[in-house]
């Protein structure tokens, strides 16, 4: 199998899903002549020509709304965000545009488009380019919500968001741009919402998605290799819908969890998952479910402060042996 | 700068086009009035705004679009939504909140949807609808379609952000697309005056953005068609999106709810004299194609559409609890609770 970089497999799954389906195309700032501000889109202008691969003006709300547009009439944009901290400004087009109309319509009008790009603590970048808007978006119906963290998942889950019928927010991360893993060549799909067990394990049960998985898996083998805890790793892969019954099957086997993720505590995923796993299986648990969280504060520039805030595979030992009650 | 469309006297359409534009015009009036009606007798909820006093300019320029092409608006879109042809009693079912309405009962008197007329919403957060109709007219560029997309929005919309993004990107890629503003001179409670720095607003949504800018009286249905015509042509030629501001005045408080206390009756009787419908029908007369007889015949009809109309819509079943949980997405539904 090819070893490819996150970001080809993502060029990838565009490119052959825009070459099987003319309806498909990409827009967004600098996606087209400077090949993208993270080269995503690296040579696809020069394959596709500027009618589908289209650089736009600085103008995330008016750009978001026009991919909607086109998509309630039958087109299937990629709507690509520089970083998904600038989709603040278009964050009433995802809402009250992507997310409702369909709702609202009684059914009559689709929004097959999906709003790419990256997200996260992408090194030294401070509050306003840090941004992980994932919570936000999972809250709300008519959305899905995807975060790939590794390139198999990249390509797979970026075909199955282009060739869905309802608006798919896709939450890439900047820091995982360059790294490489085997991805299967041509039609290879991951379906959504699905989760995947990353690492087997029976002693706790690991949450996590996107950038995170990999301190948590980092986390899991030394844990094996030092106390002997074998800690099963599910990556979420879609928060919304929640694969609720991957959760489930995990914990009421290890009867511990620990829930990693990126961004801030209060409010977030790892809120959202711990109550839906304590409504449900409450009598299985053996310790509270533990987090591991950014802090709860805005994202600062200094390196020395801003390696803080990430869950490393450090927090995520201490949170395991909280969990399983080994000081 | 300004383009004024030639004021000129030769009739825009044939007789029974005509006829039927001042018909639809008295549809609108007459739906508007019971809706009022029925607001106040609580069977109306929600938010409801009326369109009576704008009618000559859904109708004029709705009048002249092909079967193609694609209508959008705002919030007060009862008035498009039939100028479109949308049945009445989808229309009414839908202000009563019933499983028959243009939405199925979830989009209310804001939200009108009707795919097969291509009319696109009803939409209710002010300015946002502005870039979907870029985006509807880029699809059909995009396809290679003779087809082109009006929209419709408020002097207020017209401050705000995704407009002028809007606006820039339409015109930037000659996208075939009709703006329309409806400046009826007001946004709620602010007068123009009050919230634009520069008043010819064809200079802040046409010539801004290398568009043609006409600004025209929006209460001469044969104007607005004229104007929306040539307006058309181009959108079909790939010349790209025209501004048309059309000057008229609502009759009616902002929504329902709103008494309308900043402007004096003077103000609204000097306005009235200018309806629309009462202009279109003299006019009419004049050249002879419309007597009193059909002019009672229209009102008599319109009358009994309506009441036909809101008898569908009280006998119409409410949605079933179920349907909360529908038409959420087109993949089978997991509601997250
Ligand atoms: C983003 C947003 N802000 C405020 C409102 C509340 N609001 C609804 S209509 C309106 C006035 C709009 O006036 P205008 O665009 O002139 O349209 P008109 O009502 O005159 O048809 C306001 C402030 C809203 N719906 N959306
Ligand atoms: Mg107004």
């Amino acid at each position: 199998m090819p070893v490819i970089a996150y970001r080809e497999a993502l060029n990838q799954a565009m490119t052959e899903e825009m070459e099987r389906d003319d309806r498909v195309f990409l827009m967004g700032e600098e996606v087209a002549e400077y090949d993208g501000a993270y080269k995503v889109s690296q040579g696809m202008l020069a394959k596709f020509g500027p009618r589908r691969v289209i650089d736009t003006p600085i103008s995330e709300s008016g750009f978001a709304g026009i991919g909607i547009g086109a998509a309630m009439v039958g087109l299937r944009p990629i709507v690509e965000f520089m970083t998904f901290s600038f989709s603040l400004v278009a964050i009433d087009q995802i809402v009250n545009n992507a997310a409702n109309m369909r709702y609202m319509s009684g059914g009559q009008f689709t929004i097959p488009i999906v709003f790419r790009g990256s997200s996260g603590m992408a090194g030294a970048l401070a509050a306003t380019h840090s941004h992980r808007l994932e919570a936000w978006y999972a809250q709300i119906p008519g959305l899905t919500v995807v975060l790939p963290s590794t390139p198999a998942d990249a390509k797979g889950l970026l075909k199955s968001a282009i060739r869905s019928d309802d608006p798919v927010v896709f939450i890439e991360n900047e820091v995982l741009y360059a790294d490489k893993g085997e991805v299967p060549e041509g039609e290879h799909l991951v379906p959504i919402g699905k989760a995947d067990i990353k690492r087997a394990g029976s002693d706790v049960t690991l949450i996590t998605y996107s950038r995170s998985l990999h301190a948590t898996l980092a986390a899991a083998e030394r844990l094996a290799a030092d106390e002997g805890i074998e800690a099963e790793v599910v990556d979420l892969r879609t928060i919304r819908p929640l694969d609720l019954e991957t959760i489930l099957a995990s914990v009421v086997k290890t009867h511990r969890a620990v829930i990693v993720e990126e961004d801030w505590p209060y409010c977030g995923i790892g809120a959202g998952v711990s109550d839906r796993i304590y409504r449900s299986v409450f009598d299985e648990l053996d310790a509270p479910i533990a987090r591991v969280a950014a802090k709860d504060a805005p994202i600062p520039y200094s390196r020395a402060l801003e390696s803080t805030m990430l869950p490393s595979a450090d927090r995520v030992i201490a949170a395991v042996k909280e969990v399983l009650y080994r000081g | 700068m300004s383009q004024t469309a030639s004021a000129e006297v030769k009739p825009v359409v044939a007789r029974n086009q005509a006829l039927s534009w001042l018909r639809q015009m008295m549809l609108i009036r007459r739906f508007e009035e019971r809706s009022a009606m029925l607001y106040q007798n609580q069977k109306i909820g929600g938010f409801c705004h009326l369109y009576s006093g704008q009618e000559a300019v859904a109708v004029g320029s709705i009048g002249v679009l092909g079967e193609d092409d694609y209508v959008i608006t705002a919030y007060r879109d009862h008035g498009h939504a039939l100028a479109r042809g949308m049945d009445p009693k989808a229309a009414m079912a839908e202000l009563l909140g019933k499983a028959t309405g243009c939405s199925k009962g979830k989009g209310g008197s804001m939200h009108f949807f009707d795919v097969e007329k291509g009319f696109l919403g009803g939409h209710a957060i002010v300015g946002s609808h502005v870039p979907l109709a870029a985006g509807i007219a880029f699809a059909g560029k995009y396809r290679n379609e003779q087809r082109a997309c009006i929209c419709y929005f408020g002097d207020g919309a017209l401050n705000q952000g995704c407009v002028h993004e809007a606006f820039n990107m339409a015109a930037l890629w000659k996208l075939p697309v009709i703006y329309v503003i409806e400046n009826n001179l007001i946004a709620m409670g602010t007068q123009l005056t009050r919230s634009s720095a520069v008043l010819d607003l064809t200079i802040r949504g046409g010539v801004a953005y290398g568009m043609p800018g006409f600004s025209i009286d929006g209460n001469d249905v044969e104007l607005v068609a004229r104007t929306t015509r040539e307006a058309l042509q181009r959108a079909y030629a790939g010349e790209g999106p025209t501004f048309i501001e059309m000057k008229t005045y609502r009759f009616r408080g902002h929504s329902m709810s709103d008494p309308a206390k900043y402007r004096t009756k003077e103000e609204l009787e000097d306005a009235k004299a200018q309806d629309p419908i009462h202009r279109f029908e003299r006019l009419l007369k004049q050249r002879g194609w419309l007597d009193d007889a059909t002019f009672e015949r229209f009102e008599e009809e319109v009358k009994h559409q309506v009441e036909e109309a809101i008898e569908f819509a009280e006998q119409s079943p409410l949605p079933e609890p179920a349907a909360v949980y529908e038409d959420v997405s087109v993949a089978s539904y997991l509601p997250q609770e």
